[in-house]
Formats: structure tokens, sequence, C-alpha cells
């Protein structure tokens, strides 16, 4: 165990029957904790066995997710030391990272639309919640 | 997989009577897997599961299990497999204590530690006489039993059945605790899909007494997707498409779900002229609803064979 380093507590919420995928919650609750940076450089996540303890999870489950958090350059696992947040390198292209996010968009639009905002409205709505988030970075709990 | 699959079968067929209680079973476990044998009541289960222990004697085509024929299991291969019958059958007159050391006098290999470890995750006292017990602390009880001999391989027959919550979660825990030893094989039947979420990473479909998936869970329920399609006027008839599973039709949309949805299926689609089509990913729960349910035309389905054996 690396000296000093306190192994953060993940708070993960599962939901079976959703569907996406189990492995896929925890790839994006730590992208999330991450991007709102309640998890940041060199904090030490728990390991393999102990989250998939924790949550009462197959270990191959978060064994994948981890496998895709280090694809996607959040973690890293140090051999005999365990696995740690790392600084943020950019492992998709721009264009396919607006690939992926033209559908979250598409909904958005049509859930709110058919909730008849106007366009000033959402523009609003969108850019409150922006703020709000930018505000968030700071109360790192 | 290196290692030679743990629990085996060819061609396993079984009739009772004239009835065929299960045809032409090809499956492989693979050793240190959670595999989760899948299917309604009635499909064949626990048919199959007594054929493993040699308990039924098939008709016709082979199980094997630790590469034993299950008709020649020998007293030293039993006390590797630990089977966990529906029943839970344990003498109701003896302390949950006493239980343990009956059933410890028929193993050279027991430890009591998983034993005790177990009944007290299950909240219960080694003084409790076993007819006093709540069904989920005999379920406690039973698993216990047959955990303690280190089993290299388990086979449960439905162990969550009649648990309520709390029992469930602790028979979860269990299972996943047992998967610390990493080549241990860990084969149950279940209907509780979202523990087998959690748990499995394999899982066979059983259906009308016929294999019809046996795949990683992923890769199952990947292979089944709803296709969500939109219309101006009421929607057409849909073209003869292959993986159909089902169809539901509204004033102006459609909703079809289909087995390994392919590329020219969903250019089929789009040749509709919908407004909008969309391909959703399912739950497990969802996706194993839509391939076994009721549909009218059971023949569409002729990919499934795709899904087979490709652990």
């Amino acid at each position: 165990m690396c000296s000093g380093t306190v192994i953060v507590i993940l708070h993960i919420h599962i939901h079976p029957g959703s569907s996406v995928p189990i492995y896929r919650q925890i790839v994006e609750q730590v992208r999330h904790k991450v991007a709102t940076e309640r998890l940041g450089v060199s904090d030490q996540l728990p390991s393999v066995r102990a989250l998939a303890e924790t949550l009462v999870l197959n270990p191959n489950t978060v064994a994948r997710a981890y496998a895709e958090l280090a694809r996607e350059g959040v973690i890293e696992t140090r051999p005999g030391r365990g696995v740690f947040i790392i600084a943020k390198r950019r492992v998709i292209v721009r264009a396919e990272a607006r690939r992926r996010l033209d559908p979250l968009l598409n909904t958005l639009i049509s859930e709110a639309l058919a909730m008849d905002f106007t366009r000033e409205e959402l523009k609003e709505a969108f850019e409150d919640k922006l703020n709000h988030w930018s505000n968030d970075k700071g109360d790192k709990s | 997989m290196k290692h030679p699959p743990v629990i085996e079968t060819r061609g396993l067929t079984k009739y009772f009577g004239a009835k065929c209680a299960l045809r032409d079973l090809n499956l492989e476990v693979p050793r240190g897997c959670v595999f989760a044998f899948l299917g309604r009541n009635g499909s064949g289960k626990t048919t199959t599961i007594r054929m493993l222990l040699g308990l039924v004697r098939q008709d016709r085509g082979e199980a094997r299990v630790l590469g034993c024929d299950s008709r020649e299991l020998t007293p030293e291969l039993r006390a590797r497999i630990g089977y966990l019958t529906e029943e839970h059958q344990v003498y109701g007159w003896m302390s949950v204590r006493e239980t343990g050391e009956f059933q410890a006098s028929f193993y050279s290999r027991w430890n009591e530690k998983i034993f005790r470890g177990v009944i007290g995750h299950f909240g219960l006292k080694p003084e409790a006489k076993v007819k006093h017990l709540s069904r989920g602390m005999r379920a406690g009880l039973c698993l216990a039993l047959t955990l303690a001999p280190d089993p290299d391989v388990l086979i449960l027959d439905d162990p969550a059945l009649g648990l309520d919550p709390v029992a469930r979660r602790s028979l979860v825990e269990s299972m996943i605790y047992l998967t610390r030893r990493s080549d241990r094989t860990i084969f149950f039947s279940s209907h509780d899909l979202a523990d087998v979420e959690r748990v499995a990473d394999h899982i066979a479909v059983l259906d009308y007494s016929v294999l019809r998936a046996c795949c990683p869970l992923e890769k199952f329920r990947n292979g089944v997707r709803e296709v969500r399609l939109q219309f101006a006027t009421p929607p057409p008839q849909l073209p003869p498409l292959p993986g159909l599973l089902q169809c539901l039709r509204t004033e102006n949309a459609l909703r079809a779900t289909f087995v390994n949805l392919s590329s020219d299926t969903e250019q089929a689609l789009r040749a509709l002229n919908p407004l909008t089509l969309e391909v959703i990913s399912l739950g497990l729960e969802d996706a194993f609803i839509s391939y076994l349910g009721e549909r009218g035309e059971k023949s569409f389905i002729l990919s499934d064979i795709d899904m087979e054996a490709t652990v």
C-alpha cells in the first residue's frame, strides 16, 4: 500500500435492470466525480475486489469498468500500489467526442421542446446548469 | 480459456414418458466463472442440474463435471462439488451447530470457519433449532453446509427461491465472497435477473427444454435491441425481418425488438420512411422478457444460433 495515501470511498449507486450496463454505470459515475472534482489527480480508488464486495458485484464487472477508465485515461493501475486517478489525457479525438455528444443533445432538446420550452428558456436553463456545475467544482466532498 | 470446462454437456436429452424435458443440451461452463442458468418454470433447469449430479439418468448424450462422466462420479469428486437443492432439506430436530457437525462427518475437508462465517452472515445462532428457522435462515444454513467443504464447483438450484430481499442480498454477498477463490466455479439457476446482473458473467437460457442462448451476459444483453419508429400516419406492416422478437404497434409508432439487429435490417426499417428511428439497448430483464416472451412468429428467431456456444 502506498504510504500516506487514503483510499477514497466511492459513493456509487448501482441500478440493475437499467438499460445502462453496470460497468458503464461505474465508468460514468467515476467520470462525473472527476469532472466535478469530487475526485482529484492521485486520489486512490479501492481495489477491484474491494469495490466489488462493497457494491455487491461480480469482480469482473468492476475490472471491466476500471479497464475502460484506464483506456480513457482517467485512472491508472500502479502494480503493487493500487488504482489512482491521473491527469486527464485526451484519448478520444474531438470529432469523436462531438459525435458522442450528439445523441445526448438530441434527447435534451426533444424532451425540452416536448415540455414547451422556448429556445431562449432552454438556453437560459442550460447556462444556469453550466454555472451550477462550475460552482460545484469547488466543494470537494 | 485454457482450462477444460468445469461443466460440459453434449447432446444431453431427457424424456419423462412422452414428454421431452431436455433436448440436445450442449453447454460449457468455463472454470472460475459465475454462470447463471436461466429459463422459465418447467424449462428443464432442475432436470439438467440433477443429471449433472448423476441423480437422474439421461436418455441420450453426455454430462461431465470436473472432467468426469456424471454417471460415474466418485465420492472424492462429489466432495469437490457443492450442491444446493431447491428444497433445503435439513432435520428440524437438530440445532444449527448439530446440523453442521452431522454434515462435517461426511467430508474429509470441512472448513468450520466458512460454516461459522456464513451462518453468522445470515444471522443464525448455533444453538437455534432448525425447525424454528425462517425460510431465509434455512437457506443460509443450507448454503453454509454446501460451502464449508470448500468445493471447487458450486451447483445451486434456484438458491434465491422464496427468500426475502434481505436474505437474498446475503446470498448474493456470499456468492461474491466465494469468487475470492478465483478458480472456483459457480453454476446457479435463478429467476431474479437483478441479482443475476450483479453476480453472473455468463448466462445460458433454456426455453421449452431447448437451449436458446449461451454466452457472456453482456453479449446477450447487447444482442437484443429495441427499435422505436415514429410515423406521421398509422405505421405500415413490417416486412419479414430476420431476428424479429416482438412488435408493438400504436396509432403512430412502432416498437420492435430484435436479436442480432443487422445493418440490413436497420436499412429495411429506414425504408419504411419513419419520422424518427431510434435504436435502444435494453436492461437484462427487458432483453430476457423480449427474448422469451410470447410472440406470434417464433419461426423468425433463426439467428439466435449466433449467440450460442461462443463463450
